[in-house]
C-alpha cells in the first residue's frame, strides 16, 4: 500500500507535508510543533480551497442556470462576468449591517457565526487523498451527522432573535424539514456503514478500493435518499422551502443583511460542498477510481467527482419547481422513511448471508448490486402507486376561515398573567364576532 | 501536572449541584427540565470517568450505561415537554409555582 | 493522562462547562439559558473526548445539542404566555443551601475516597465494542429502551393532539 513517497510526488499532497514535518522533527523541535504545523496546514488549505471554490461556483452556477433559462447571466464585471462573485462579496462587506430594533442583539450576531463553524468542521474528517485528511475519526460517519445537527438550533436562534414573524416561521419550517430528513439521512448512511463495517471514512474508501466497487452500485436507493435529504439540508431548490421568497420573504434570514447575510450565504454554499464531499466519499469511491489514481492525483479525482455531484444540485435548481411544505414533509415520512427502513433491513440480511456463506466477493457483490437495483426500482414504483392510489378521490380539506371557527378561545385562569387574551387583536376579533 | 479521576468527579459534582438548584428553584417548567437534564449529564460524566480510570473486568459497561441514560433522557424530555404544552393549554402558564391546584 | 495537551483541554473544557452551567442559573432570559445549556453540553462532549470516549461524545452532541435543546426551544415558543424571565420561586434560599451542601459533600467524597485505580490508558475503538455489548450482553435492556422510546413517542403525540373543541368547529 505504501509506496515510495518523495515530497514532489504530488499524487498525494500529504507527502509534501510529511516531508516538511520530518524536516521540522530533524531540527529537534518538541513533539507538539509538527502536530500543530500539520493541523495548521490542513485547516488553512481547506479554508482556502472552500472559499475559492465557493467564489468560482457562484459564477458557474449563475451562468449555468442562466443557460438553462435561456439568459446570458452575469457578463459585465470582468471578462465574461468572472469578477461578479468578487463584486458581490465586496457589496456584502460594504453594506450597512442593520439590526432590527427589538432584536436580541447577542444572539442575532451569534447565529451566523454558529451556523458557519459546523459546516467548516465537516471537511476536517473528509479524506481528500490517501494522507490528506485532517482527523480521520473512527466514528466519522456519526460525527458528520452530529455536526450537521448543530445547524438546527442555530437556525432557530437566527429566526427567533430577528424578532420577525416571517423569520420565525421560516426557522420553524427549516427545523421541521431538517429533523424529518435527518432520520432519512441516518438510515441511508447506516446502510453504507453496514457494507463497509466501519464508521471511519478512510476505511470506507479503502473498502471500495479493495473490492473495486463504488457503493453507489450497491445502494441505488441509498444515494437517492441521501441526495434528496442533502438538498433539503442545504436549502436548494426544489426543497428551498425555508427561504421561499414568494411565501415567507426569505425565511430565517429575512432580517439579515450585509456581512451577516454573507455568512449565511457562504455557510449554505459550503454545506453544499460538504454534502457533495460526503456523497463522493461514501458512495463514489472518494479519491479512488479503479486504479486511475495511480496516474491521476487522488485529490484531483476527488474534486472532480465532488464538483460533478454539486452540479446535480445546480441542475435541479435550474429545472425543478419548488415543492409545498406539506408535500415535502409527507414525502419524508411516508415515502423515504419506510423505504429506507426496508433498505437497511435488506442490506443487513445481504451482508449476513454473504458472511455466513463465505462466497467470494466477485460473485456476491454483483448479485447484491442486482438485487438492490431491482429492489430500488420495484419499491419506488410500487410504493408510489400504493400511496398515490385513492389520492384523486380524497378531497383536500378546505382551509377554515376565522368566522367559521368562531372565536379562538383563551380563558386565562384567575390570577394568571395576561396571556394572549390581553392582546388587542384577539379582543377585537372577539368583539367583531359577537361572542364573549 | 496531570488530570485524574478526582478532577472529573468534582466537575460532575458541581454540575449535579447546579442542576439540582435549577430543578428546585426555577419557576419556569423548562428551567426545571434543564436542571434535570444537567443532572443526567453530571451522572453520565462520572460514569464515563469511572469506566476510564477504575479497575474493572468490563470497562466499557460505563459507556453502555451512558448510552441508555441518554436514551431515557431523550424520551423523558419529549414527554415532559408535551406535558408542558398541554399544561399551557389548560392553565395558560407553565410556572411551576402557579400549578398549585390538585384538580381543575 | 500526563499529556500536556490533555491537561490544557481538560481545564479549558471544565471551565467552559461549569461556567455556562452557572450562567444558566444567573442569566435573566430563558432563551439565553437554553443557549448556555447547549454550550455546557458541548463542553461535556469535549470532556468525554478527553476521556477517550469518542462514541459517547458524538452521541452527546447528536442527542443533547441537536435534539433535546431544540425540543426545549420549541416548548418555550409554544407557550407564548409563560414567563420568560428565568426567575426563581420562593424556594430559592433553601434550594441554594441544599445545593451547596450536596455539592460540597459529593466533592469531599470524590476527593477523599481511595478509588481502586487501574493504569489502563485510553480506549482505542469504543464504537464497535459498544455495539457488540448492546447487541450481546445488554440486548434485553436495548430492546426495552426501544419500547420505551416508542411509548414516549406515542405518549407525546397523544398528549399534544389538537383539542376536541377545535375538531368540532371544523365539522
Amino acid at each position: 500500500m505504501t509506496f515510495l513517497a518523495p515530497w514532489y510526488d504530488l499524487r498525494d499532497l500529504g507527502n509534501a507535508v510529511q516531508a516538511l514535518l520530518d524536516r521540522i522533527r530533524d531540527w529537534g523541535a518538541p513533539d507538539w510543533v509538527p502536530y500543530a504545523v500539520s493541523s495548521l496546514i490542513g485547516a488553512v488549505g481547506i479554508l482556502l480551497w472552500v472559499v475559492l471554490s465557493v467564489l468560482a461556483f457562484i459564477w458557474i452556477e449563475r451562468r449555468v442556470v442562466a443557460l438553462m433559462q435561456n439568459r446570458i447571466g452575469p457578463n459585465r464585471v470582468g471578462p465574461a462576468g468572472l469578477l461578479q462573485p468578487v463584486a458581490d462579496a465586496l457589496k456584502l462587506l460594504l453594506k450597512e449591517p442593520i439590526t432590527p430594533r427589538d432584536a436580541d442583539r447577542i444572539l442575532f450576531w451569534m447565529a451566523p457565526i454558529v451556523i458557519f463553524i459546523p459546516t467548516l468542521v465537516i471537511f476536517a474528517v473528509i479524506p481528500f487523498g490517501g494522507r490528506m485528511v485532517l482527523a480521520d475519526l473512527n466514528v466519522g460517519v456519526l460525527f458528520l451527522i452530529a455536526i450537521a445537527t448543530i445547524n438546527t438550533p442555530a437556525v432557530f436562534l437566527a429566526g427567533w432573535s430577528s424578532n420577525n414573524k416571517y423569520a420565525l416561521l421560516g426557522a420553524m419550517r427549516t427545523i421541521a424539514m431538517l429533523i424529518s430528513y435527518e432520520v432519512v439521512q441516518v438510515l441511508a448512511l447506516l446502510a453504507v456503514v453496514l457494507f463497509a463495517g466501519s464508521m471511519r471514512l478512510g476505511d470506507i474508501v479503502a473498502w471500495q478500493q479493495h473490492y473495486n466497487v463504488w457503493i453507489v452500485f450497491l445502494q441505488p436507493l441509498g444515494i437517492l435518499a441521501y441526495i434528496i435529504s442533502g438538498a433539503v439540508e442545504i436549502n436548494r431548490s426544489p426543497t428551498d422551502i425555508s427561504e421561499a421568497e414568494s411565501e415567507i420573504v426569505a425565511g430565517y434570514h429575512t432580517e439579515y443583511g450585509g456581512i451577516k447575510f454573507g455568512f449565511f450565504y457562504q455557510a449554505e454554499y459550503m454545506a453544499g460542498f460538504a454534502i457533495a464531499a460526503i456523497i463522493t466519499t461514501l458512495y463514489l469511491g472518494g479519491y479512488t477510481a479503479w486504479g486511475l489514481e495511480k496516474w491521476v492525483p487522488g485529490w484531483a479525482l476527488f474534486l472532480g467527482k465532488l464538483y460533478a455531484v454539486f452540479f446535480i444540485y445546480i441542475w435541479s435548481r435550474g429545472t425543478l419547481p419548488r415543492l409545498r411544505i406539506d408535500q415535502l414533509m409527507s414525502f419524508a415520512w411516508k415515502f423515504l422513511l419506510p423505504l429506507s427502513l426496508v433498505n437497511v433491513a435488506l442490506v443487513g440480511a445481504e451482508v449476513l448471508v454473504w458472511d455466513e456463506t463465505g462466497v467470494s466477493a466477485n460473485v456476491a457483490l454483483p448479485i447484491i448490486g442486482a438485487v438492490n437495483l431491482v429492489f430500488c426500482l420495484v419499491a419506488v414504483v410500487a410504493w408510489a402507486r400504493l400511496l398515490g392510489h385513492g389520492a384523486g378521490r380524497q378531497r383536500g380539506r378546505r382551509a377554515l376561515l376565522t368566522k367559521e371557527v368562531g372565536v379562538i378561545h383563551f380563558e386565562p385562569a384567575e390570577g394568571a398573567s395576561p396571556g394572549p387574551a390581553g392582546i388587542p387583536a384577539a379582543q377585537a376579533l372577539r368583539r367583531r364576532s359577537g361572542q364573549a | 501536572m496531570s488530570v485524574d479521576l478526582e478532577h472529573y468527579l468534582v466537575v460532575g459534582a458541581i454540575l449535579f449541584a447546579t442542576g439540582l438548584y435549577l430543578a428546585l428553584a426555577k419557576r419556569n417548567f423548562v428551567g426545571v427540565l434543564m436542571g434535570i437534564e444537567l443532572m443526567f449529564n453530571a451522572a453520565n460524566l462520572t460514569f464515563v470517568a469511572f469506566s476510564r480510570f477504575v479497575q474493572s473486568d468490563d470497562p466499557l459497561s460505563g459507556h453502555v450505561f451512558v448510552i441508555f441514560a441518554i436514551t431515557v433522557a431523550a424520551a423523558e424530555a419529549a414527554t415532559a415537554l408535551a406535558l408542558a404544552v398541554l399544561l399551557y393549554r389548560v392553565r395558560d402558564t407553565i410556572d411551576v409555582d402557579r400549578i398549585d391546584l390538585l384538580r381543575w | 493522562m500526563d499529556d500536556t495537551g490533555t491537561v490544557i483541554a481538560f481545564w479549558l473544557l471544565a471551565v467552559i462547562t461549569v461556567g455556562s452551567a452557572l450562567m444558566i442559573v444567573a442569566v435573566r432570559n430563558l432563551i439565553h439559558a437554553v443557549v448556555f445549556m447547549m454550550v455546557s453540553f458541548v463542553g461535556i462532549a469535549g470532556l468525554y473526548l478527553t476521556l477517550s470516549a469518542d462514541f459517547v461524545a458524538v452521541t452527546q452532541v447528536l442527542l443533547y445539542v441537536g435534539a433535546i435543546s431544540v425540543l426545549m426551544l420549541f416548548a418555550i415558543v409554544l407557550t407564548p404566555g409563560g414567563s420568560r424571565d428565568n426567575a426563581e420561586t420562593f424556594l430559592r434560599l433553601p434550594a441554594l443551601a441544599l445545593t451547596v451542601l450536596l455539592g460540597a459533600t459529593l466533592a469531599y467524597v470524590a476527593i477523599d475516597t481511595d478509588w481502586s485505580l487501574a493504569d489502563r490508558g485510553g480506549f482505542t475503538d469504543t464504537a464497535s465494542a459498544i455495539g457488540d455489548a448492546l447487541l450481546g450482553k445488554y440486548v434485553l435492556p436495548f430492546e426495552i429502551a426501544s419500547v420505551l422510546l416508542l411509548a414516549a413517542m406515542i405518549g407525546a403525540i397523544v398528549l399534544v393532539r389538537p383539542e376536541a373543541s377545535i375538531e368540532e368547529a371544523e365539522e
